[in-house]
């Protein structure tokens, strides 16, 4: 499965797995609220909003069998945050898991950042495949012996059990943010991590809980006057001091810590000016920024805004070199998913392996591959209809406007409850996991 | 499920969807979301301002309307008298068809309240048209300054023939028409708010000359054999037929009558003139044409 080059239309897309509930009753707990790969790819994380973190592990591929692709598999399961309540504000904060981030693995344990809207929290998952025996004092049940029955001693040895999968909360990064966090980023030097919220950035240790520095605060003196927030922040792959984040008002500031304590202002400015003829009562909302993530060289970043992708060269603010429209057939319908609020969904997206494709979801469970390479596009489904082994994906289309084609879907059609928030591409091979409401899917590339 | 039919984006609609957003995020969970409050507070001004925008263009048009409509009916009252229609009759070149009389309000007229019927003079004056929204609201709006200053401030009923006195300035002034060098005497009012001072010292200019007009018309109608009429057609046939219709007429007040609608809106300047040399020559197609430069110099000014 080695090889991640031209995952577009060069690939063909199968049905590898899909995990969670096959009810159309979806518990609101269930709502999967973000997918995330470790460095390996070997672990899949997903966080929901009723708080907790399900991790799956790839399986080791057999080799014997070709054909057999790995599959990913339950590895741990925990409640990573519980509701809370700030009594001083009268506020009662989400469980809800709003992002997961994997640290690059030292030891045989994993660390990952799972956070809600207050509270960041480092997670070490770790195995234990023995258990030590044979204690004088104690039984093997845990009870304790009368000391007086004991006549010999022994060392107790470690044996083998079945595999347990431990979760520990190893630290606690607390009441450091006033405002809803919305994203956190491993820095490259792997010692230090940042968290967003609307209006400031802070800078953490990874071993300290008890402070953090804010290297971006641009809450207005008087709130009255703002006008803008941060919608997500990510430090640079390679370099340690460079971090950029994205606004509502659709701009990305890059930042270099080296040039202040306060990052305040910016060192570089993306900003591509309003197409004036689009202009409508909903420019502010659809221009607004909902993800930003570097390509892994760390020569591009790309942004998701509410109805396009675009690709940004970091030596060029003035505007994107690439510019992808996810479902520009909804720029006539922002009166309705303004009423309906979908126009508010934030999607993200994320990049292949060697940076030359990206993908991104919309609704009615479809998602969308813009390969870079050879500038086309293919949109895909994520449904139960296609859940047969192996089975190749059927690219859709939809249908504007017009007389529909066979096997085009209307726009009118498309299920907008039933969206494609979050996705993630595995490092280095063709596999992809797409978040619907409440199932993960696994897709991976069709091997001949 | 998305509409099939998107239907015209209504302002108001909007303003209240946005409102009820604002409202039910207090309730929900977590707390009220900053970020998608300031989208909706964004869209919310974006609704606002189309919203007042519109109200503002339909202000204007009424005004607009209703002021060209106040002087074109009053114009129209001077025109009865039957010369009129024997000039007619010898002269059909300079406007074409008869159709186009009043002509002069008609070219001036926007062009979508051409189809409008004609409105009979407004009792009370032509700015003062119904404010749907408050005052205070109105200032706010960061433009057009123009119906800020106009609306802002309550409307005294601004003709002093029509009303009593109510905060305004009534004078009797003998103008000179720095276009067609012609002198007349006109009772002025004009209301305190300078932005509409021009536009409705207009709509003084002509409703209390054609109050006064009225009264004068009627009191010399038996004596004039033919009086000049206010579209360019009929008075450049007056023109033609001045020298025909030679009759002992009233020509000072003739000649005010006429000047006053003959007369910019702006920049008069009192002075005595000599009154005899109203009519005979002096009324030729130009004093038309300056007229109409003087509408539409005032209308463009706004």
């Amino acid at each position: 499965m080695a090889g991640a080059g031209g995952g577009g239309n060069d690939v063909q897309w199968c049905f590898s797995q899909v995990k969670g509930a096959i009810d159309d009753d979806v518990a609101e707990a269930d709502i999967i609220s973000t997918v995330e790969f470790n460095h390996s790819g070997e672990l899949l994380a997903t966080g929901d909003k009723g708080g907790r973190v399900v991790i799956f592990q790839q399986e080791t591929e057999n080799k014997s069998q070709p054909q057999c692709r790995s599959e990913y598999n339950v590895y741990s399961t925990f409640q990573s945050h519980e509701p809370e309540f700030d009594y001083l504000k009268s506020l009662e904060i989400e469980e809800k898991i709003n992002k997961i981030r994997w640290l690059p693995q030292k030891n045989a344990a994993q660390f990952l950042l799972s956070t809600n809207d207050k509270t960041i929290k480092l997670w070490k998952i770790s195995e234990r495949d023995k258990r030590p025996e044979g204690y004088n004092l104690k039984e093997e049940d845990g009870r304790y012996r009368d000391a007086t029955t004991i006549t010999t001693l022994r060392v107790p040895v470690f044996r083998p059990m079945d595999l347990m999968v431990e979760a520990s909360p190893r630290r606690v990064f607390a009441n450091a943010h006033t405002y809803h966090i919305n994203s956190i980023s491993v820095n490259s030097d792997n010692e230090t991590y940042l968290s967003a919220d609307d209006l400031r950035i802070n800078l953490w240790h990874q071993e300290i809980t008890d402070r953090s520095f804010n290297i971006v605060d641009i809450k207005p003196a008087n709130m009255e006057e703002l006008t803008e927030v941060i919608t997500a922040a990510e430090f640079h792959p390679h370099q340690c001091n460079t971090f950029v984040y994205s606004s509502s008002k659709g701009t990305i500031r890059l930042c270099d810590m080296r040039a202040s304590a306060l990052c305040d202002k910016h060192s570089k400015l993306f900003e591509e000016p309003e197409d004036p003829s689009n202009r409508s009562f909903f420019s502010e909302i659809i221009s607004s920024i909902s993800d930003v993530k570097f390509s892994h060289n760390g020569r591009y970043m790309m942004t998701r805004d509410y109805l396009s992708v675009k690709i940004w060269d970091l030596n060029m603010e003035n505007r994107p070199v690439e510019t992808y429209q996810v479902h520009e057939y909804l720029r006539s319908k922002l009166c309705s998913l303004y009423e309906n609020d979908c126009i508010f969904d934030k999607f993200e997206c994320c990049w292949n392996g060697n940076d030359s494709v990206v993908m991104t979801g919309s609704y009615n469970n479809f998602f969308r591959m813009l390969d870079r390479t050879q500038r086309r596009d293919v949109t895909l489904e994520a449904s139960r209809e296609s859940c047969k082994s192996r089975q190749v994906l059927k690219p859709r289309r939809v249908c504007a406007g017009g007389k529909r084609k066979k096997d085009e879907i209307s726009v009118d059609s498309l299920d907008f409850n039933k969206k494609i928030l979050h996705t993630a591409w595995h490092p280095q091979d063709n596999i992809i996991a797409v978040a619907t409401t409440n199932n993960l899917y696994i897709f991976q590339e069709k091997v001949n | 499920m998305i509409n099939t039919m998107e239907c015209a984006v209504d302002a108001q609609s909007l303003i209240s969807i946005s409102l009820r957003k604002i409202h039910n995020s207090r309730t929900q969970r977590g707390g009220i979301k900053l970020h998608k409050n300031l989208l909706v507070s964004y869209v919310l001004r974006n609704a606002r301002q189309v919203y007042m925008n519109e109200k503002y263009a339909e202000i204007y048009r009424m005004q607009q309307y209703e002021e060209v409509m106040t002087v074109c009916n009053e114009i129209q009252e001077l025109n009865p008298l039957d010369l009129v229609e024997d000039c007619e009759e010898q002269t059909v070149d300079c406007c074409g068809s008869m159709n186009e009389s009043p002509s002069l309000c008609g070219a001036l007229l926007p062009v979508s309240h051409q189809a409008s019927p004609v409105q009979h003079i407004q009792p009370t004056s032509a700015c003062s048209v119904p404010i749907p929204l408050q005052s205070e609201e109105v200032c706010k709006s960061p433009d057009p300054s123009f119906y800020r200053s106009c609306c802002a401030e309550a409307y005294p009923v601004s003709n002093c023939d029509f009303s009593p006195v109510n905060s305004m300035h009534c004078n009797k002034t003998t103008v000179l028409d720095l276009d067609t060098h012609v002198v007349t005497t006109v009772e002025s009012g004009y209301l305190h708010q300078d932005c509409c001072a021009s536009l409705q010292q207009c709509c003084q200019d002509a409703q209390s000359p054609a109050k006064k007009r009225k009264l004068d018309f009627g009191y010399y109608v038996s004596e004039i054999e033919e009086v000049p009429d206010f579209t360019p057609c009929k008075r450049a046939k007056f023109e033609d037929s001045s020298y025909a219709c030679t009759e002992p007429l009233d020509t000072s007040n003739i000649s005010n009558l006429i000047s006053i609608f003959g007369s910019g809106f702006t920049g008069l300047v009192s002075r005595q003139a000599d009154l005899e040399q109203a009519l005979n020559g002096q009324f030729c197609s130009k004093q038309a044409l300056a007229s109409l430069g003087a509408w539409t110099r005032a209308i463009v000014a706004f």
